[in-house]
């Protein structure tokens, strides 16, 4: 199969999962916080609320789509796009598992594979900042203007320590290039960047964590768009459409900082112990208790609706868990599996971070940012550096 | 193909020069010159230069312009005022651009003649690693004068930017 | 058929610091005129990798590294020292900048 339609044929893939994680993940962001909040969140679109994300899809489309009348016409409608563009442009250098063969070629999981591939996810993040800035001067609103140049001011401090975090498990793996960052971790959890022999990025990993949450705008470092403070802050003139569009890019932010966390840190789509010691049935065995869990609470439930869907629910990962067995797709599935397992678990910590911690004040957050986290990010490179030259 | 991609993007990078010059209110001017940046660092990477294209990004586009776009924000620069400009500056200013242009162009044309096509991929000799061993080899003692003047820059922005001059 | 000759990238670079010149020799707003002064940067940066590109060395880039990391300097203080010019004399045309004692 020739090379344009292959990745005609990735990119389509990778849009289409994309877009549906991102609607989705708005569902699970309000289900997890819902239940640390002891309530329901989403119950009554579908089933467990699933059908909520198209609900409000269908809301957003079909509102109306007003443009204020003072405002700067050609930057207040090239913002949300810009922000748009660049948040879902970096989804295409993510290596989302290993090598699998499709209709007789051999092709890996990966839109592209750049030899700056880390470079080019700084450079497009960095551009993700004008998205907002512009947003809130061209809205023509003092409210807007200030979130506007908050949020951007709050995004390029904390850039600096973002890329020194990146920097230091650099000095490990000694390639710029997203794909052979990923395999230079090959082996057990021993050999991920985090507990790497001779120097462990531990510190760094909680940098560039906190510096992601920042650099995403979200809680403790959502004052930018503070509701009850800012009134929304950059987005407070944006209406439906465009709305829905910072919306998108700030949660696709998200699943970059957290696909790149999982790739720089915790070891992309490799295994937690060698396929040797039998790693290739952790997923039927995650999905095979799930599916336990599920079906025996649907024997007695709380509610007498979940008497038909948690026996569903049981079911259907039951079928994906035994679906992990099936020879022909193992090879493709299994580091997917790995790779989704750890995006989700750092998503999750989003989310729950979001429904735990209150917000930091302005001055807080930037004082935070150039007085602890960039000498700590930066006292870290230099131990690494000593490390790895001494060893 | 290359030279489709270099016209698309030589094209954009002129009109977005032009406009810098051209349009009156400082935010249309910056947002063009962030056009031309780009559009710069696509031909960087056709002319082998990939780090040199990400670092254009993400120095210049990312923060350089960043800084641009937050000083016309805060001193809320507004449209500038069209008059004042003299006769002979509105008369002579177009046609000595372009004589002076065509001279450029004369020279290059004249002294290097039919050279090298620009293949994309040819030259491989851009990648971080050539270059972060030239800088700490070779460019040493430049690569730590240039820190020594990021600091007092720094140093130097703080001291001006403060509240009371 | 091959690439574009390098001859088109100088020319390019040519047109690009000509219109720099331009912005700078005919705008009256002191930002514009930095702007220009950086798309004048812009246009010896691809002047630069161009040749870099003919000779088969990286000395080029490594130029159009430090040119780019003097510019980012530049531009800080140049721009705080813009602030403070407006801070005194609340006006950015440089027309009305043009005595010493205010």
């Amino acid at each position: 199969m020739n090379f344009f339609l292959l990745s005609v044929l990735k990119a389509a893939v990778v849009a289409f999962v994309l877009l549906t994680t991102l609607a989705y993940l708005q569902w699970v962001e309000r289900k997890v916080i819902a239940h640390i909040q002891v309530r329901m969140g989403p119950y009554r679109v579908g089933p467990h609320g699933l059908l909520q994300p198209l609900a409000d899809v269908i809301k957003l489309i079909t509102k109306e789509d007003l443009i204020p009348p003072h405002v700067n016409k050609f930057v207040y409608l090239m913002a949300p796009f810009l922000a748009v563009t660049m948040a879902l442009i970096s989804i295409s250098v993510i290596p989302f598992g290993s090598e699998i063969h499709i209709f007789g070629t051999a092709t890996w999981m990966q839109l592209t594979d750049l030899n700056i591939g880390l470079l080019f996810i700084l450079a497009v993040s960095s551009m993700g900042v004008y998205g907002i800035a512009l947003a809130g001067w061209a809205s023509n609103n003092k409210y807007s203007l200030l979130g506007g140049l908050r949020s951007s001011a709050q995004m390029i401090s904390y850039e600096l320590p973002l890329s020194i975090a990146i920097a230091s498990p650099l000095l490990l793996v000694n390639t710029l290039s997203l794909r052979e960052i990923v395999q230079a971790q090959t082996g057990s959890i021993l050999h991920w960047n985090i507990l790497r022999w001779p120097a462990p990025q531990m510190v760094s990993f909680l940098v560039f964590l906190i510096a992601g949450f920042a650099e995403t705008n979200r809680v403790p470092f959502d004052l930018p768009e503070a509701e009850n403070e800012l009134v929304a802050g950059f987005h407070t003139e944006y209406s439906s459409m465009k709305f829905a569009a910072f919306f998108m890019a700030e949660y696709a932010n998200m699943v970059t900082v957290s696909c790149m966390t999982a790739i720089l840190f915790l070891g992309g789509w490799q295994p937690l112990f060698s396929p040797a010691w039998g790693s290739n049935y952790v997923p039927t065995l995650i999905f095979a208790v799930a599916g336990l869990i599920a079906i025996s609470h649907g024997m007695n439930p709380a509610r007498k609706f979940d008497r038909i869907t948690l026996p569903i629910t049981g079911v259907v990962f039951l079928l994906v868990g035994a679906l992990f067995l099936f020879p022909p797709v193992q090879a493709a599935l299994i580091p997917l599996f790995w790779f989704a397992a750890k995006v989700g678990a750092i998503l999750f910590l989003y989310i729950w971070i979001r429904g735990t911690l209150p917000r930091f004040r302005y001055d807080q957050l930037m004082r935070f940012a150039w007085k602890v986290l960039f000498p700590v990010a930066l006292a870290n490179l230099l131990v690494t550096g000593l490390v790895v030259a001494l060893s | 193909m290359d030279v489709i991609l270099f016209l698309v993007f030589a094209i954009i990078a002129v009109v977005c020069a032009v406009n810098v010059v051209v349009q009156t209110h400082p935010i249309s001017s910056a947002i063009s010159l962030i056009g031309v940046m780009g559009s710069l660092a696509v031909l960087y990477l056709l002319l082998g230069a990939e780090f040199l294209a990400m670092a254009q990004i993400i120095v210049y586009a990312g923060a350089v312009m960043v800084l641009f776009v937050f000083v016309i924000m805060l001193l809320n620069a507004g449209s500038e005022a069209k008059r004042g400009r003299s006769l002979a500056a509105q008369l002579l200013g177009f046609p000595l651009l372009i004589a002076f242009l065509a001279l450029a162009s004369y020279f290059i044309q004249r002294f290097y003649p039919g050279n090298t096509p620009v293949h994309f991929g040819a030259f491989k000799g851009g990648t971080a690693q050539i270059i972060g061993r030239a800088l700490f080899t070779q460019y040493l003692l430049p690569f730590e004068v240039t820190s020594i003047l990021i600091l007092i820059a720094i140093v130097g922005a703080v001291v001006l930017a403060r509240k009371e001059i | 058929m091959s690439g574009p000759p390098l001859n088109w990238y100088l020319i390019l670079s040519a047109v690009l610091f000509a219109l720099g010149v331009a912005g700078f020799l005919f705008r009256k707003s002191i930002i514009t005129i930095f702007m220009s002064i950086e798309l004048m940067l812009n246009a010896v940066n691809l002047s630069f990798v161009a040749f870099s590109y003919q000779l088969k060395q990286v000395n080029g880039h490594v130029f159009a590294f430090f040119v780019m990391v003097v510019a980012a300097a530049e531009a800080a203080v140049g721009l705080a020292i813009i602030l403070t010019v407006f801070k005194n004399r609340e006006t950015l045309n440089v027309d009305q900048v043009n005595s010493m004692k205010y």
